[in-house]
């Protein structure tokens, strides 16, 4: 940078020459290679995630028909979509079933991943690696496939887990059919498929501890718990600030778990902001207000990330 | 403070290695203990086994008196200084030294003075805010003996503590280790492959080899009387020679005779010593520092010898000197004045009163 402002003066001086020079000046600048290669990366970013997100911020300020602004009473032109989402009811319980689903899931996620991943690490290393296949499968299935798994155990007429209960003498469970036991299939499906995730990555946590730790805290004093509570946890808590993040924002934009299992349903208590998006923009034909309500994940995930980043970043510079 | 006590020790790891094969050893109450040998003899075991981080296969270990074996490492009253520190990383220097009392329900007050004393007598006070990545390999090394410290425990273990530091803060954090154990003087056992360490730092020395004890000993007492070939080579650097030799009567007296035709008188004081072994072949060992050069002192004890030169290795204060004798290496430290020179016959003289005779089937030192 500092070569290119000292060279700058010169180039009025020799105008015939200038132009083919100062234009190769300018392709060996260092700023201007960088630019080159971040080209092919800023396309994928403007393809994938802003035009999209710029047309979806578009369409939800339009009416219906798509033919001009949605109007709106009290806010300004274009946000007529949002007003009303505001004023109804079952927006305001899609949000907060978003919100209950998405932190009840991935608080268990988390808790049921760092149990799994606890056992397989106090497991020889041998047995290790065939409990860790298959604790994996169900995050390899196709989750809509699985549901549909899930759906048929949970389905009144057939369900597997009631012919289980009533074997054991325990009343049948609606599953499907009232509003709490349906979000707790919801909430129990996205655990069995997500869990395993967490579990793979605080399985690499926990073997990246050193064991000389634990043998410094245990001569030091501690528990097993308090082991866990000072050591394992403190050494973890990017992995698990980061896995939390990342699997918030995936639980959040849940779609086919709610889609295949309940459909929403009863009475539209189950649905979340992905499969609600999809509910009001294709299945009753009003694209731009489906497209207001997908807009309303944005702000939530990305107040969660700004703090989850900051902390990850505050630790690393600390301790790394 | 208190005394430590093994009693017939073995450890067998999964597999079959037995790392450690039934030693006893008794630790007495402020007594500074190293256990020194080459690699893979069992020492991190021993201390392990001590500090109830590895579990006894059979024998007893003793803590002040209580068998311990079943009693888990927190509940042992012991501190141990690792290898690498194993510092807490997300802790600050403080908390890393307060952890231990904290989880012992310390008063706070208490925590802190006594945090602060220890940092005062590692010279570390102005570290206490930072966090470990941001010391020094030898400040983080003050910090893990600062946590044993403040604790104030029974026993002190070191497992190499200073293996990972460059030679000269090696040396520097040895007389520190010394300086603080002068200090508080608490029972402490000590793991280094390291033989001057070990004798700089013991009050009694215990070599071992193969997972069994050698001898246990103060420094100066393995030097001068080693009970085994191992220990007598083992102690001493560089280390002692050990050359084939024929014990032989002669009118009263006994003597040596070297390859070569070398032949050297053993001191009238050792013959009795040696009587039994005349006519048998053994291995006579002498340290190179007592292979000298040929200077008019007190000639009392000594015998002539005449040795060529292979490699001379000059060091500053004392010149070493190597020489073949039939395919056995010999090595002795000359003053550094003395005119040698690769191939040219060097007269040299042996302090015979400083000699060893070691059975060469049993490898004991007679
Ligand atoms: N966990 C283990 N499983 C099996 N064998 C082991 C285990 N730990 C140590 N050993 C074996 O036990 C023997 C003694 O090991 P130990 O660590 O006590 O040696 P050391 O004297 O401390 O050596 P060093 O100076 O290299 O640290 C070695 O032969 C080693 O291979
Ligand atoms: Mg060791």
């Amino acid at each position: 940078m500092a070569a290119d402002a000292s060279t700058a003066p010169i180039m009025p001086s020799a105008p015939n020459s200038g132009r083919a020079s100062s234009l190769q000046r300018l392709a060996r600048r260092r700023s201007t290679i960088a630019v080159l290669m971040t080209i092919p990366l800023l396309v994928v970013l403007i393809g994938l995630v802003a035009y999209p997100a710029g047309y979806g911020i578009y369409l939800s300020t339009l009416n219906r028909r798509m033919t001009g602004f949605m109007e709106g009473e009290w806010l300004p032109n274009g946000l007529g979509n949002f007003e009303i989402l505001f004023e109804s009811e079952t927006f305001w319980a899609v949000a907060w079933q978003s919100c209950i689903f998405a932190i009840s899931a991935v608080i268990l996620k988390a808790l049921v991943g760092f149990w799994l991943a606890h056992m397989l690490h106090h497991i020889p290393a041998k047995g290790q690696r065939k409990w860790r296949g298959m604790l994996l499968v169900p995050w390899v299935i196709p989750p809509a496939l699985s549901t549909l798994g899930w759906w048929w155990m949970f389905d009144p007429a057939y369900s597997s887990i009631n012919w289980l209960f009533q074997v054991v003498g325990i009343p049948q469970v609606p599953w499907l059919g009232e509003k709490w036991w349906a979000r707790l299939s919801i909430i129990i499906v996205n655990v069995w498929y997500g869990a395993p995730f967490f579990m793979i990555m605080y399985l690499a946590a926990l073997k990246s501890v050193p064991e000389q730790l634990y043998e410094a805290a245990a001569i030091d004093g501690a528990t097993s718990w308090q082991r866990l509570r000072y050591v394992t946890l403190p050494m973890m808590a990017n992995i698990i600030s980061i896995t939390v993040l990342f699997s918030l924002i995936v639980t959040f934009a849940n779609y086919d778990i709610v889609r295949v299992l309940t459909n929403g349903g009863p009475r539209d208590l189950t649905h979340v902001f992905a499969s609600y998006a999809f509910q009001v923009g294709i299945l009753s034909g009003n694209i731009p207000r489906g497209a207001a309500v997908s807009l309303f994940m944005f702000p939530i995930l990305a107040i969660c990330a700004f703090f989850v980043l900051r902390g990850v970043t505050r630790r690393n510079k600390e301790q790394m | 403070m208190a005394q430590v006590s093994l009693r017939k020790i073995v450890k067998a790891y999964e597999g079959g290695v037995q790392a450690v094969k039934g030693i006893d050893l008794d630790i007495d109450d402020h007594e500074f203990v190293v256990l020194v040998g080459p690699s893979g003899c069992g020492k991190s075991t021993t201390l392990r086994m001590i500090a109830g981080l590895e579990e006894i296969t059979s024998g007893d270990i003793s803590i002040g008196g209580t068998v311990v074996n079943d009693i888990p490492p927190r509940d042992r009253d012991i501190a141990m200084v690792f290898q690498n520190y194993a510092l807490y990383p997300h802790m600050s220097v403080y908390d890393n030294m307060a952890f231990g009392l904290m989880l012992r329900k310390f008063p706070k007050a208490e925590i802190d003075r006594r945090v602060k004393e220890a940092a005062r007598i590692l010279d570390i006070t102005p570290l206490l805010d930072r966090k470990p990545k941001a010391l020094s390999g030898g400040q983080r090394q003050r910090v893990a003996m600062g946590r044993a410290i403040v604790r104030d425990p029974k026993v002190f273990l070191f497992d190499e503590p200073l293996s990972n530091l460059d030679a000269k803060l090696r040396v520097q954090m040895r007389t520190e280790i010394k300086k603080v154990h002068q200090t508080v003087n608490t029972t402490t056992v000590y793991v280094t492959h390291d033989q001057v360490e070990a004798m700089t730092l013991a009050d009694r020395v215990v070599v071992m080899n193969h997972g069994i004890i050698e001898q246990v000993g103060p420094p100066q007492e393995l030097y001068h009387n080693p009970a085994t070939k191992f220990v007598a080579g083992f102690i001493g650097s560089p280390s002692m020679n050990f050359i084939p030799a024929k014990v032989e009567q002669a009118s009263g007296a006994l003597r040596l005779h070297l390859p070569q035709g070398i032949v050297l008188d053993v001191p009238a004081a050792r013959t009795a010593r040696y009587q039994a072994h005349a006519g048998k072949d053994v291995l006579f060992g002498i340290r190179p520092e007592h292979l000298t050069d040929d200077k008019p002192t007190d000639k009392s004890n000594t015998a002539p010898i005449t040795l060529k030169p292979d490699v001379i290795e000059p060091m500053g204060m004392e010149t070493l000197v190597h020489f073949k004798l039939d395919g056995t290496e010999v090595s002795a430290r000359l003053d550094p004045a003395t005119p040698a020179a690769v191939g040219a016959p060097l007269s040299l003289i042996a302090h015979m009163d400083q000699m060893h005779l070691i059975d060469p089937t049993s490898d004991k030192v007679l």
